[in-house]
């Protein structure tokens, strides 16, 4: 069952809600069969990107197409487009089956054909049995998979997913996440999906895009986001990461550095990764993911300061160390390092090198 | 694509939706008292002549006119204070104590504001009338009494005893949603129990005080029955419209329909202003505070009697009005009570078909009249709230409208505006034909439907409507097949009160009807002006029936509270 994906263009997408912009001219390409995620904080035009492709606002400049085809001015029920809302909207007043053939009956076509469509549906997502369920006597993540069945039925060209987990209880999110991506990949249907949780971002998209503020920061896959940061912003909302000022000393071939770390006088220089852009001298902010560096309570070469919380999840630990210079950097531990206290250095370690970003105007040496 | 240019045209109709329905409500709604206004200047007139003041000037030098105006505005006073003085003790003592039988007793006050008011008039006539029950018994007791239920005073005691109802309903639903925590904070802190009352309970009673006042005081201001009964020389405005307009003094009647209806918006400006405009649910919502239990056997017992007798004295002008209907004409003369009950009015009403007909006619131009404030309060709710902007809040204003303007002053706009031949300029010639009393009665049901739908509409999910267009459903399906079933409570709700309130109309029908569609009212009138006071007590008891139904699924709907 699975069919031919179709892409989806956001070509220099403009949209404003009065007076306060909203999408700044988005350009954004998502592939064929692609699940893509729309990650980004609230208010960052995420949800808008998705409401515009489904045909509930209307976008002010630019052009949307499906198949290379152009859809912003046709009605929400001519783009072949299948939503999964937040809050699901089943119909209250129809059973789980009804919901399901609410799409397929509005196209016209032969009852036994819908009522096989249905069937099939409810056995992708598991709910056979259920038919006459209404939906108030459905869980939570039943009335999420019945929403998903809704909304593949009528065999929609992309589907949308906004917030698809958000409603659920914690503890059901992981199991439903990857039952999600199995369905969905199943079908081989182009997705949409809009999330301000970055886990769910990476277990589900294939592709990810980071919206801040109205404009794309970075469009890839879950490793180059988190391991080759375009700006900051991705730096600091995918994955946790430290801030540290420091100073370019040494350009390196293609994109490596040395940084002269500012926390101190005659404090240590790493090597970081930067764009071409960043000269000598130049102030940077270096990102510091806290396995990239470790911690040691004696004297040493490295960044000294005292460790003031700890924070201990099982597997590791994770230490909150005040540099001398104010600043602090967290350290990822192994969880047998645990109930380190006092002072201690922390250098930094082989492997992935942090990323360092022209320093923002406001932030002091 | 072959259906490129459907989808072009598409958007603009659906951009001038909202304008074609607004423009509908505004030449229904707006229009009429537009004219009605220019006529009382003599623009427009089918008679000719030139704009002029005259019969303002006239309105302002009678003594008569300034006297109508004058006793209207003191009448919706006193009765708005007299409904407060019975209602708001009545809903501390349902809402905070808890005595026998409170659930059903609480319901049985709340039962006047089911009788029609012409149905409560004439119960009031069978039974504190001259030659009414009261005064029969009271005489066969050897007591040498008379008096005449006329004038002020019995207008007032019919609107005190009807309209009490909106200050007992309004003050318990405050009761009910205030938190008792902060009653509690209160005691705690060290405060008495009337500095409780005076400083906690009451200013957060206010928003619902405010909306009783608002509802009583526009309630009596466009009182029609009562006065037109009672009043005999004591003219309100509604009545002294009528009569004017009878007299054929036409242009009187514009200037008097046009003060009245200036009357209107005055009080409801002036008194939206004492509604602090806040939410009674705004803050936590915490429980009602325990109701206070009766703890002597005594207090108890005394609770129970009077509750009873109370709700025994609201009763009687139903029970009269029943018994009244059970009288067969011409058996009924000097004693005390009825010798002869039978059901030969219901038989005569049911036999006849120009006895029925009167019935059949309220049934079908009120049915007809909230079908279409139905479909139009689903379209404009729609509009205004899917799509918002100016013609969204314009759409509500027109609906919410003809709640705050007396019936009196609808009918005689539309009686205006709706007897010259003029379509170039919307007007019709609807006056004296079959359609000119449904289209009235279609006025008056728009702010009951729409009241009930839009705040329906406010609860629904909107994303249940984008759920059901993403699935590829027409906005006609959307409607029918989602908004209209999910909306089901607030509809039957709106539209069970809009059809029982135009059951029962007098007020625009006095003005508007022809022979032919008279209704249920004006037969009980005219039954009463030849004396055949069963058949209009049996018509009431009909109306009264509907109502009391209406009036409890009603109940139901809003949740039950009570």
């Amino acid at each position: 069952m699975i069919a031919s994906g179709v892409s989806v263009r956001f070509d220099d997408v403009f949209k404003a809600f009065d007076d306060t912009v909203v999408l700044a001219g988005v350009s954004l390409t998502v592939e064929p069969g692609e699940i893509f995620a729309l990650l980004g904080p609230s208010g960052s035009g995420k949800t808008t990107m998705l409401r515009l492709l489904a045909g509930f606002e209307q976008l002010d400049r630019g052009r949307l197409l499906i198949a290379d085809e152009a859809v912003e001015h046709l009605p929400p029920a001519r783009r072949g487009v299948g939503m999964l809302f937040q809050s699901y909207a089943l119909f209250p007043h129809l059973s789980a089956a009804e919901n399901v053939a609410f799409g397929l009956k509005v196209r016209g076509g032969g009852q036994g054909e819908a009522e096989a469509r249905v069937a099939e549906m409810l056995d992708l997502v598991r709910l056979s049995g259920f038919e006459e369920r209404r939906i108030a006597e459905l869980s939570g993540g039943q009335q999420q998979r019945v929403a998903l069945a809704r909304a593949l039925a009528p065999r929609p060209r992309v589907l949308l997913l906004d917030e698809p987990l958000s409603n659920l209880d914690p503890a059901l999110r992981e199991e439903t996440r990857a039952d999600l991506r199995r369905t969905v990949k199943q079908t081989g249907i182009t997705t949409v999906l809009v999330t301000h949780e970055q886990e769910e971002a990476f277990e589900l998209g294939e592709r990810i895009g980071l919206l801040n503020e109205g404009g794309l920061e970075q469009v890839g896959g879950p490793a180059e986001l988190y391991r080759d940061p375009a700006s900051r912003f991705v730096a600091t909302f995918v994955g946790r990461c430290s801030v540290l000022a420091g100073v370019v000393k040494e350009r390196h071939g293609g994109d490596e550095l040395t940084v002269r770390l500012a926390s101190q006088p005659g404090a240590p220089a790493w090597r970081c990764r930067g764009s071409g852009e960043l000269a000598v001298n130049d102030r940077v902010d270096v990102c510091v993911r806290p396995e990239s560096v470790s911690l040691e309570t004696a004297e040493g070469p490295g960044l000294s300061g005292e460790i003031e919380a700890e924070r201990f999840t099982g597997s590791n630990s994770f230490y909150t160390v005040r540099l001398a210079a104010g600043p602090t950097v967290e350290v990822a531990m192994p969880g047998a390092a645990a109930g380190l206290r006092g002072a201690c250095v922390v250098r930094q370690l082989g492997g992935e090198l942090p990323s360092a970003f022209a320093a923002a105007p406001e932030s002091g040496p | 694509m072959s259906a490129a240019g459907a989808d072009r045209k598409a958007p603009q109709l659906r951009s001038l939706m909202p304008w074609l329905v607004l423009a509908f409500l505004v030449w229904l709604v707006g229009y009429p008292l537009l004219v009605v206004a220019a006529e009382a200047f003599g623009i427009g007139s089918p008679g000719g002549g030139g704009p002029t003041t005259e019969a303002f000037r006239s309105f302002f030098t009678r003594a008569d006119e300034w006297n109508a105006m004058w006793r209207t505005l003191w009448i919706s006073v006193l009765s708005t204070l007299a409904a407060a003085a019975i209602g708001v003790p009545l809903g501390f003592l349902f809402e905070r104590n808890e005595i026998p039988g409170r659930r059903l007793l609480g319901a049985l006050v709340a039962l006047p504001v089911a009788l029609p008011p012409l149905v409560g008039v004439i119960a009031f006539l069978f039974l504190y009338g001259e030659s009414g029950l009261a005064a029969r018994g009271l005489q066969s007791l050897g007591l040498d009494v008379s008096w005449r239920l006329t004038g002020a005073w019995a207008i007032l005691l019919v609107h005190a005893y009807s309209m009490y109802v909106y200050f007992y309903l309004f003050t318990r639903a405050g009761l009910s949603g205030q938190d008792g925590a902060a009653i509690e904070a209160a005691q705690s802190l060290g405060a008495s129990r009337s500095q409780i009352l005076f400083r906690v309970t009451l200013p957060r009673l206010r928003p619902a005080l405010a909306g009783a006042t608002l509802l009583t005081f526009m309630t009596s201001l466009g009182s029609f029955s009562a006065p037109y009964i009672f009043g005999g020389g004591f003219r309100v405005m509604t009545t002294q419209i009528v009569a004017s307009k009878l007299n054929g003094e036409l242009r009187m009647a514009y200037v008097e329909t046009t003060m009245l209806a200036l009357l209107a918006f005055a009080s409801l400006l002036l008194l939206r202003k004492i509604d602090p405009g806040l939410d009674l649910a705004s803050g936590a919502r915490g429980t009602p505070p325990a109701r206070r239990r009766l703890h002597s056997r005594g207090t108890r017992v005394a609770a129970a009697a009077g509750g009873w007798v109370l709700a025994g004295v609201l009763l009687l002008p139903h029970a009269t009005l029943i018994l009244m209907s059970l009288v067969p004409p011409n058996t009924w003369t000097v004693e005390a009570f009825p010798p002869v009950l039978g059901l030969v009015n219901y038989g005569d009403l049911l036999s006849s078909a120009e006895r029925l007909r009167p019935a059949l006619n309220s049934i079908w131009m009120a049915a007809a009249a909230t079908l279409a404030a139905v479909v139009v309060g689903v379209m404009a709710a729609r509009l205004s709230l899917r799509r918002g902007g100016l013609p969204g809040r314009a759409l509500e204003a027109m609906m919410t409208l003809p709640w705050a303007i007396p019936g009196t002053v609808f009918a005689l706009a539309l009686a205006a505006a709706m007897s010259v031949n003029a379509p170039w300029v919307g007007r019709f010639v609807l006056v004296g034909t079959l359609w000119i009393l449904p289209l009235a009665y279609l006025v008056r049901s728009l702010p009951l439907t729409g009241r009930s739908i839009f705040a329906g509409l406010r609860q629904l999910d909107p994303r249940l409507e984008e759920a059901a267009a993403s699935l590829g459903a027409g906005s006609l399906r959307t409607v029918l097949q989602i908004v209209l079933p999910l909306l089901r409570p607030a509809v039957i709700a709106g539209a069970g009160l809009a059809f029982i309130t135009m059951m029962g109309d007098f007020v625009t029908s006095i003005v508007l009807y022809t022979y032919d569609t008279r209704p249920i009212s004006i037969e009980i009138q005219s039954s009463l002006r030849i004396q055949e006071t069963g058949i209009a007590a049996a018509y009431g008891v009909l109306l009264m029936v509907l109502s009391a139904a209406a009036f409890i699924a009603w109940d139901d709907r809003a949740g039950g509270r009570l």
